[in-house]
């Protein structure tokens, strides 16, 4: 029983020994800056931050361009392919992959700079 | 244990403490967040009168101006999205024919509201119906009650939303009165794209607005008014 | 030919079913696997057709799994002690049914993973949302119902307990009723008759789903069912098939006076295509028809034959249910009465519909869990009726 008991948790760590080769997660952050809070607050927060204002702003019409998700995506999609979501470091990929937290606001939403899209729109 | 698996540990505990005390934590960003619009006000009711004389059978340019802004395909199949669409109708006993355009109603009671298990599909306080996609889980049953045939469903993964307009798979939408552009100042793509005019938004709780005026003087009905649902659509000639 | 087979071999076939359950579950997960990642397109779902063939399995399924519960309702409440035999097994039909219609309702939606909004962002005007609770609580009262039934220390809380039971699905099959009769706009639907007539269907689709059961469980045990009780519970299936009967016909009768509602009622009766072939020759005539044939013909009525009418129900309930969902909304909205209309988004037109592979993949699927429930179920617990000695002095 102990020994079972020992082997799993032995089997457990091992990933976790694997992984201390990796460092902590690259990460594209566009434009970069901080406009909203600092980093480590809205690394606990952002989540909370987002649910507040999506239901502000869908169901009240009260819409902060500050915290808008537009306005995130604005400074943190990549300067070289002008989105959050395209490649494995991008802004939000990077650390939600990291984390192993899936996120599905981008089946919906956009992951384009606005300005890149627009321009992308006005050039069809 | 090495630094960076203690530096792991405590980004996932302290999301895990965030998330066990994230009563009202938007209460707090409230004050600090500037720069943001009053909200919609229930002392305003958005609305449109469509006059059908002026609509030309086989003109469709309300409809290309809703595709281009909301990021429609313009397909016609049986499972593309269609917001706004031109009907052709001709009176059985008199023979008369017209063509009008159709979009979601913008009920003041709607049956869609009525129906809908997770409050997605919802009134704006200014008259306008909305889905929220967030809550959206997909059943369909506000497509099954709307008497105006006015959602769609999207039946495939879509790409490049328009960013101001997000649309996505397994979820319902239809006509937004093009609330990102009300919310703006501007009004409905279809309204302003139709050449002659035919379709008028406004404030009809204004009494001095462009439309209540045009309400209050010329003859005008809502489609299946029998249902007293009371939409802010009327139309001018049926 | 179950006689000859020896008790060593009797098992391995019950795997092999067991098995082939396992299989029709795996291809239903497999479609919701599909659909899930290419979205309903690959489905013959469409703005018009919006509920396809899953939700005919559902609410079958659905609704047979609140009228099957009616044969454990005669006996707790109503007292005859052949059917509070079979009550025990009528409680885990129904728990096996509505598991698996629930499954394929919820597996159906647009986003599936997010069906715990529906309880934490509850509309109380919507059906759909009040639904949750009452299937929920069907299985905790059914759950707690069995319990009072087999756990010797609570038989006699089982009269209440089964008085809840039967209150509880009264008010889940209205719910399911009113899914449709709150429609206003639908020609279809939009009628307060439609709850009463599912619960009358319901009690005739669940005695013929536990006759299906009971007769396989039988039949495999090499038991024999008393002559007295299976004339019993086969004239009560068929009052009941009369009384479903009845409501369809009053509620086509109703609207066929009306003369907005005839164009209606023109094409699902006379001239829709699939939709009058499924109502007369699948539900009326196979539905209808040769079951109270097979079960009043006096040189008829016995195991071979009531088995095979309660299949025939179980067609025709299906074939009802497709007229009466998909045939519903492939007739157009009425959205200009008195006008002609066209358009590019099927107005004026009658809505096609195909049913594809998946669907029908994911509604089986459906089905095979409840089968599954079923008989791993009868193989665990004691769910074979005891039968109960007839008294001395009954006919």
């Amino acid at each position: 029983m102990m020994r079972l008991f020992v082997s799993l948790l032995l089997s457990l760590c091992v990933q976790n020994i694997w992984a201390m080769t990796e460092s902590m997660p690259k990460i594209d952050i566009g434009k970069g800056g901080q406009c909203v809070k600092d980093p480590q607050w809205m690394r606990e927060n952002h989540m909370h931050l987002l649910k507040h204002q999506r239901d502000e702003a869908v169901r009240k019409g009260i819409r902060d361009e500050k915290i808008s998700l537009k306005n995130c995506i604005e400074c943190h999609a990549s300067t070289k392919d002008d989105s959050v979501i395209a490649r494995a470091d991008s802004f939000c990929v990077a650390c939600h992959r990291y984390e192993a937290v899936k996120i599905d606001c981008f089946e919906c939403h956009s992951g384009i700079r606005k300005s890149a899209w627009l321009q992308q729109r006005n050039a069809k | 244990m090495s630094d960076f698996n203690l530096q792991r540990r405590s980004f996932l505990k302290t999301s895990l403490g965030a998330a066990a005390v994230a009563i009202a934590p938007g209460m707090l960003l409230f004050s600090t967040a500037q720069g943001k619009s009053e909200g919609a006000s229930s002392k305003v009711r958005w609305g449109m009168l469509i006059d059908t004389a002026q609509c030309k059978p086989g003109c469709n340019d309300c409809v290309t101006a809703c595709n281009k802004e909301n990021g429609l395909s313009g397909g016609t199949s049986a499972t593309d999205s269609q917001w706004i669409r031109k009907i052709e109708i001709k009176d059985i006993s008199s023979g008369r024919e017209l063509s009008l355009p159709m979009m979601c109603q913008h009920c003041e009671n709607p049956p869609c509201v009525d129906v809908c298990p997770t409050t997605a599909s919802f009134k704006r306080d200014d008259g306008i119906v909305l889905v929220d996609k967030h809550r959206c889980i997909g059943c369909r049953y506000c497509m099954m009650a709307c008497p105006y045939k006015a959602r769609s469903f999207v039946h495939e993964p879509l790409s490049d939303q328009n960013p101001d307009v997000p649309r996505g798979k397994g979820t319902v939408e239809s006509c937004t009165l093009c609330v990102h552009r009300i919310d703006q100042g501007k009004g409905p793509a279809c309204a302003e794209a139709c050449p002659n005019k035919a379709i008028l938004f406004g404030n009809l709780n204004d009494p001095q607005s462009e439309i209540a005026i045009k309400v209050r003087s010329v003859a005008s009905v809502q489609v299946r008014a029998d249902l007293r649902l009371n939409p802010g659509v009327r139309y001018q000639g049926i | 030919m179950a006689n000859n087979i020896s008790p060593q071999l009797r098992s391995p076939l019950f795997y092999a079913l067991l098995s082939a359950g396992v299989l029709v579950v795996l291809a239903g997960m497999y479609s919701v696997y599909l659909m899930e990642e290419h979205g309903h397109i690959i489905t013959g779902m469409n703005n018009q057709i919006v509920w396809g063939i899953p939700h005919v399995f559902a609410i079958f399924l659905i609704i047979a799994a609140s009228g099957v519960l009616n044969v454990s309702s005669i006996g707790s409440v109503f007292n005859k002690p052949a059917y509070k035999a079979r009550a025990p097994l009528a409680g885990l039909l129904s728990i096996a049914m509505l598991t698996g219609g629930l499954t394929v309702l919820m597996l159906d939606l647009g986003r599936p993973e997010r069906i715990i909004v529906a309880a934490t962002n509850f509309n109380p005007t919507s059906v759909f949302a009040w639904n949750i609770f009452l299937y929920s609580g069907m299985f905790a009262t059914v759950a707690l119902y069995l319990w009072t039934m087999m756990e010797k220390r609570m038989n006699p809380w089982s009269k209440p307990a089964g008085f809840l039971v039967f209150i509880w699905r009264f008010v889940l099959t209205t719910g399911t009723g009113v899914i449709f009769s709150f429609l206003v706009a639908r020609q279809a639907y939009g009628t307060a008759i439609l709850p009463p007539m599912f619960i009358v269907i319901s009690f005739a689709w669940g005695m013929a789903v536990f006759h299906v059961v009971q007769s396989t469980i039988y039949a495999w045990n090499k038991l024999s069912l008393d002559d007295y009780v299976q004339k019993r519970m086969r004239n009560l299936m068929a009052v009941f098939v009369i009384a479903a009967l009845y409501f369809v016909a009053t509620y086509h009768l109703t609207n066929l006076y009306f003369a907005r509602q005839t164009e209606f009622e023109k094409f699902i009766l006379f001239d829709g295509g699939v939709y009058p072939l499924l109502f007369w020759i699948g539900y009326v005539f196979i539905g209808n028809f040769l079951p109270l044939l097979l079960v009043y013909h006096p040189s008829l009525g016995k195991t071979k034959c009531v088995l095979f009418a309660s299949l025939l129900i179980i067609l025709g309930g299906f074939c009802l249910l497709y007229v009466l969902i998909i045939g519903g909304q492939a007739f157009p909205l009425s959205i200009f009465p008195g006008f002609e209309v066209s358009s590019s988004f099927g107005d004026g037109a009658i809505g096609l519909y195909q049913p594809s592979l998946p669907e029908i993949m994911l509604g089986f699927g459906g089905v095979g869990i409840s089968f599954l429930i079923t008989a791993i179920g009868i193989h665990a617990l004691d769910f074979v009726p005891h039968e109960i000695p007839k008294k001395v002095g009954h006919s």
